[in-house]
């Protein structure tokens, strides 16, 4: 393999990569506060494209992207203030199998909304063609706008949950409700601001990504279990974990077109779920312990 | 300052409280003692709003706290430091210190810096650990994080349960002193404990909770004479000290 196609690959890798990382944090962000899996993370992530595409001719891209972020947040608030929160002690499966009914509803939605047709954001700088020379290898200028967005999201959560008192209480819920709840922390408003942020990221990941990915109204479904096994594969509830997880499988994936043909993309990452779940369940930096300990 | 009447609570069908009455009255130590079982975490947990009551009254500071949630609870003025510590083990004690003032930061004028300052003057060791992550700390510091993190609030009536579970004899001495010492500060407590000799050497006044029911209530001092309390809690045979027959 040339230095210039291994840059490539890499560089794909990494693209991919840092988007299965932003829909691993969403996940993880639900389930540190709720303890259960959001299944319609990834249609935050088709809302946030599909509303921003819709609003792009009405007024510059920055404006539009910022409304849909904004929209699919308030959407997240909704269906936890309408599904979830009035549940009293409701058990892990039964959240789960409201989350699934959520994607459905949402998704469906989307295709009386938008038809089936497959629609994209305008590149944010130059156009398809356009290219950027790294180490040899041609990356689109898109391509650094994804890896570069990714990476603030990330940045800014970490920096969020450390230092801002919202992001502490919000930690803290997470970490043990019932002491949250004798701090006086409200523990619904968190899992309901959780729902926002998750909602809030997978949107604005949802954006950088549709000129690359394109945006379709079921586009969310495959997101979402690529996000899955990158949180499972870090270790669920841990977001910097996701990142490296989410960089492994996108350069795996990414490589793996040099020696399988591109069809068999999708099959890696679901044997590397499927491995992780039978040998590693607790994820490649999860601790043991913890997983056990924990109902699901 | 506290005052239950009736008091019926349990976890779906079973029945743990019954017909619990008590109060406690402001600068008192007001403990209660009993075995496993008995009741003891249940009671505060239902005062402090996590378990709602079946039936019954709670009144605290006057108001009623029918319906009113753990949360408001604890806004006015009513913490509750829970059984096994339950700190927020990935993070460091300092921030542990702050989420406890959560209540007290919204109001106008808080200092953060002195209340911190006001923690670590009662618990130096908190201080000497400020970064440490909760987690990292022993079963005592914990404990005494704990307590601190409740102090935050700035209280007025502190709940504490089982502080000595778990710890070394010489800890329980020093959580106790510290308990003590609150009270003398102001504070009003009441604790829960199945170390009954420690808790009603400290005490006003106590209760003895027995598989949901009050049996006894008195000064702490009578209790502690008290011989069924002494062949039950206290692991004394009274029987063969021949002090038995005069109660």
């Amino acid at each position: 393999m040339t230095t210039e196609l291994f840059t490539q690959y890499l560089f794909a890798g990494i693209t991919y990569g840092i988007i299965y990382a932003v829909v691993a944090i969403g996940f993880n962000i639900i389930y540190n506060t709720t303890g259960i899996i959001n299944f319609a993370q990834g249609e935050f992530v088709m809302l946030g494209g599909m509303i921003s595409i819709s609003l792009n001719p009405l007024m510059p891209l920055p404006l539009a992207i910022g409304l849909a972020v904004m929209l699919t947040t308030l959407i997240g608030a909704l269906i936890e203030m309408v599904f979830i929160r009035w549940l009293v002690h409701p058990s892990v499966l039964r959240m789960i199998i409201i989350t699934i009914g959520i994607s459905i509803l949402i998704r469906e939605v989307a295709l009386h909304i938008w038809g089936e047709g497959v629609r994209s954001l305008p590149y944010f700088y130059g156009n398809e063609i356009s290219s950027i020379d790294i180490l040899g290898a041609h990356v689109s200028p898109q391509v650094l706008w994804v890896v570069g967005v990714c990476s603030i999201i990330v940045t800014l959560l970490s920096l969020f949950f450390k230092f801002t008192p919202l992001g502490q209480e919000m930690l803290a819920c997470s970490a043990n409700r019932l002491a949250a709840t004798l701090c006086g922390i409200n523990a619904k408003n968190m899992v309901t601001l959780s729902f926002m942020l998750s909602a809030g990221i997978g949107a604005l990941a949802g954006c950088v990504v549709s000129p690359i990915t394109y945006t379709q109204y079921d586009c969310g479904t495959g997101l979402a279990i690529k996000g899955f096994t990158v949180a499972v594969l870090g270790g669920l509830g841990n977001s910097m974990a996701a990142v490296a997880a989410g960089l492994l499988l996108g350069i795996l994936e990414a490589f793996s077109i040099h020696i399988f043909p591109l069809a068999f993309q999708d099959a890696i990452s679901i044997s590397i779920l499927l491995l992780i779940l039978f040998i590693r369940p607790h994820g490649l930096f999860g601790s043991k312990e913890a997983a056990e300990l924990k109902e699901f | 300052m506290l005052k239950i009447k009736n008091l019926e609570a349990g976890y779906g069908k079973l029945r743990v409280l019954k017909r619990i009455s008590m109060h406690v009255d402001p600068g008192e130590i007001v403990t209660i003692i009993g075995a496993n079982g008995a009741g003891k975490t249940t009671l505060l947990y239902t005062i402090s709003g996590i378990i709602k009551p079946t039936d019954g009254e709670i009144n605290l500071f006057s108001t009623s706290l029918d319906k009113i949630k753990p949360e408001k609870i604890v806004s006015m003025g009513c913490s509750l430091v829970p059984e096994g510590r339950q700190v927020f083990a990935t993070m460091s004690v300092k921030e542990n210190l702050i989420l406890g003032s959560y209540v007290q930061s919204k109001k106008k004028g808080y200092d953060k810096e002195g209340e911190l300052q006001n923690i670590y003057n009662i618990f130096p060791v908190l201080k000497e650990r400020k970064s440490q992550l909760a987690g990292t700390l022993s079963g005592g510091e914990q404990q005494m994080l704990a307590m601190g993190r409740a102090l935050m609030a700035k209280p007025k009536l502190i709940m504490m349960d089982e502080p000595s579970t778990g710890l070394a004899p010489l800890i329980v001495k020093d959580i106790f002193q510290i308990i003590f010492r609150l009270r003398q500060a102001g504070n009003t407590v009441l604790l829960v404990e199945q170390n009954a000799k420690a808790a009603l050497g400290i005490a006003d006044r106590g209760y003895v909770l027995e598989t949901g029911k009050i049996i006894l209530q008195g000064p702490a001092q009578d209790l502690l004479d008290n011989n069924d309390v002494q062949r039950a809690y206290l692991g004394r045979d009274v029987d063969s000290q021949g002090a038995s027959c005069e109660v």
